[in-house]
């Protein structure tokens, strides 16, 4: 069986003046996946759902949608999506059920489908209590949920949600969720912003890296983490212990280590696959080094996307090997 | 979401430009409804004008065989009609301002529905609001002397050339698509009819101002509107569409909905780039 991609984009090229958004931006998204797009600030997340929903216009390259361009079929695109973008788009003037009633009536709902509907989802989301005040009455995240509901008024074939729990509090974040595995559980496909990479974890089957306008990796979450290695981290007794052990960590990953003189540890991201716990105890040891802890796990998928993206820290990291298709 | 399945099922699949236009139009009527207070402000503005400009400058113009008053209620008529450029733009511009549009956008309904449910709403507004004005001119002195047809047709012109100024700011505010920009500008254009013979009659200013004034779009409405309420006839060697003011206004009109509403629609569905 051939894949089909609900989202698929080549050379996505976009540029405001000066700066240049996207550099060739490839990214598909099989039907029915949950895919996470990561990247720091400015990497072009939301330009690249701009784009994706209609929105702004690609300088060069092309997207399609659900099977439609995004240019040249753009009103097949809307019919095909749902979108929440990174800032509200709601009329303030306006209350929640006001609003979700009249972006209801454009979706073509009628008469008493209109009115239950936007009923449900505010109660979904929690605010049928502030339903009937002006929008712009609400807090951040009532208005980003009121943003949410809006995004799901029809179950969209495909769901776009730029960073969709940015400012909510851990219970609106889990009512998100559950509404994106609810949502991909009946064979939507959700492309998701985020840079909560927790997020990314939990919901996406796969995840695209973005730097600086371009895909720097994709993959399963998992597979991310095996691109990278593990993350060695040991606890030493005292502060003078620090530099031997980071020495000792350095000749056994190849990585240079980081320390932490208030944590008294120093961590290291270990690319070599047969380096075991026992064996860094042991040199470690041998080296004269107290040590009180020691670890070796999977990297968080921060540590990801740190190192994947060079930055944070401002080290550079060795090449990374590309995963074979 | 059982609801949201079955509300899926009673979608209808076509959406018309009317049906959603009417559901814009709704939007805006009920923004009014919540925060009557900005319409109010807007209306209370030309009365605010006629009492002062009526009443101040009134002693001090004397204008033969007329009474200024009733000179200037069907000036201060078409300066609000004329008045569709600064509503309009500052609406649109900040709709898009605070990322309303931006929805507008993604969902699947007509592209003209957003422009046209907007002049739309402004139309019944103006309609309404220029009520008051009415009142308080009729109050000072000023008086429909013409037939009531020619009175209706008077509205009717007044109206039109609202819409038609309206679909005009609704252009600007999509060009410039920040809401205090718009402000900005939008108070700026009280001069338009300071330039015309909405307040002043066009007769003794200086060439090239008086020609600027009798070219005015305004000055054709209002000599439109004190010709057919019966108040004045149009002064017959001035330019040609205050010369011709029914005919002039109607071909402004038709002018600026000619241009200004397929640029509207097509920047409205292509965003702000
Ligand atoms: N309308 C615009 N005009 C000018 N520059 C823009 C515009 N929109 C985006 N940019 C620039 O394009 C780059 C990418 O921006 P974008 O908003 O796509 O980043 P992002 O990945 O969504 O960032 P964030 O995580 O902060 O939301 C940035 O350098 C930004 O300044
Ligand atoms: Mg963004």
């Amino acid at each position: 069986m051939t894949t089909t991609y609900a989202v698929l984009s080549e050379g996505l090229e976009k540029r405001y003046g000066d700066v240049h958004a996207l550099r060739g931006l490839d990214l598909a998204v099989a039907e029915g996946a949950v895919c996470g797009v990561l990247g720091p600030n400015g990497a072009g997340k939301t330009t690249a759902v701009r784009i994706l929903t209609t929105l702004t216009a690609p300088d060069g390259g092309s997207a399609r949608v659900a099977g439609h361009d995004v240019v040249r079929e753009a009103g097949a695109v809307r019919a095909a999506i749902g979108v929440t973008g990174q800032s509200a788009s709601v009329d303030d003037e306006l209350s929640g059920r006001q609003n979700l009633r009249l972006f209801g009536r454009l979706l073509g709902f009628r008469g008493e489908a209109v009115r239950r509907h936007a009923d449900a989802l505010l109660e979904r989301f929690e605010l049928t209590e502030a339903a009937d005040r002006p929008a712009r009455t609400y807090s951040g995240g009532m208005r980003r949920r009121l943003d949410l509901a809006a995004g799901l008024l029809t179950r969209p074939q495909v769901l776009f949600l730029d960073e969709p729990s940015t400012g909510l509090d851990p219970h609106s974040r889990n009512q998100i969720w559950a509404a994106v595995r609810e949502l991909a559980g009946r064979g939507t496909t959700v492309l998701l912003t985020t840079q909560y990479l927790e997020e990314a974890d939990q919901l996406a089957d796969d995840i695209v890296l973005i730097d600086r306008g371009r895909a720097a990796q994709r993959g399963s979450p998992a597979e991310l983490k095996a691109r990278i290695g593990s993350y060695a981290e040991v606890v030493v007794a005292h502060a003078s212990a620090l530099v031997p052990a980071a020495a000792v960590l350095d000749r056994l990953t190849g990585a240079e280590p980081v320390l932490d003189h208030e944590r008294r540890t120093v961590g290291a991201v270990a690319t070599d696959t047969t380096l075991t716990l026992p064996r860094i105890v042991r040199e470690l040891d041998a080296a004269g080094v107290p040590l009180i802890d020691a670890s070796l796990r999977p990297p968080t998928l921060d540590e990801v996307f740190l190192r994947l993206t060079d930055r944070g820290d401002g080290r550079t990291s060795p090449p990374l090997k590309e995963a074979t298709a | 979401m059982t609801q949201a399945r079955e509300a899926t099922a009673a979608r209808t699949v076509t959406s018309t430009p009317l049906a959603d236009g009417c559901a814009v139009l709704g939007r805006h009527l009920q923004r009014i409804k919540a925060a009557p207070g900005v319409l109010i402000l807007t209306q209370t503005m030309p009365i605010t004008m006629l009492l002062f400009f009526g009443y101040v400058f009134g002693s001090a113009l004397a204008m033969p065989g007329q009474e200024y008053r009733a000179f200037l209620v069907p000036g201060l008529l078409a300066a609000t009609a004329a008045n569709g450029i600064m509503t309009g733009m500052f609406q649109s511009a900040q709709d898009c301002h605070r990322g309303v549009m931006d929805r507008f956008r993604t969902l699947p309904m007509s592209r003209t529905a957003v422009p046209l449910g907007q002049t739309a709403a402004d139309l019944l507004t103006t309609a309404i609001g220029m009520v008051p004005l009415i009142l308080v001119g009729l109050a000072v002195g000023w008086r429909i002397e013409g037939g009531p047809s020619a009175a209706l047709g008077g509205f009717g012109l007044l109206l039109l050339f609202r819409f038609a100024t309206s679909w005009l700011g609704c252009w600007l505010g999509l060009l410039i698509r920040n809401e205090e920009a718009a402000g900005q500008l939008g108070s700026a254009t009280f001069i338009l009819p300071l330039l015309s013979s909405a307040y002043i009659p066009t007769d003794n200013l200086p060439g090239l101002l008086r020609t600027v004034a009798e070219w005015n779009p305004i000055s054709a409405m209002a000599a439109a509107t004190r010709d057919l309420f019966g108040n004045a006839a149009p002064s017959a060697d001035a330019a040609w569409p205050a010369a011709h003011p029914v005919a002039g206004t109607l071909a402004w009109s038709a002018a600026l909905l000619v241009v200004f509403v397929p640029l509207a629609v097509r920047r409205h569905a292509r965003g702000g780039e």
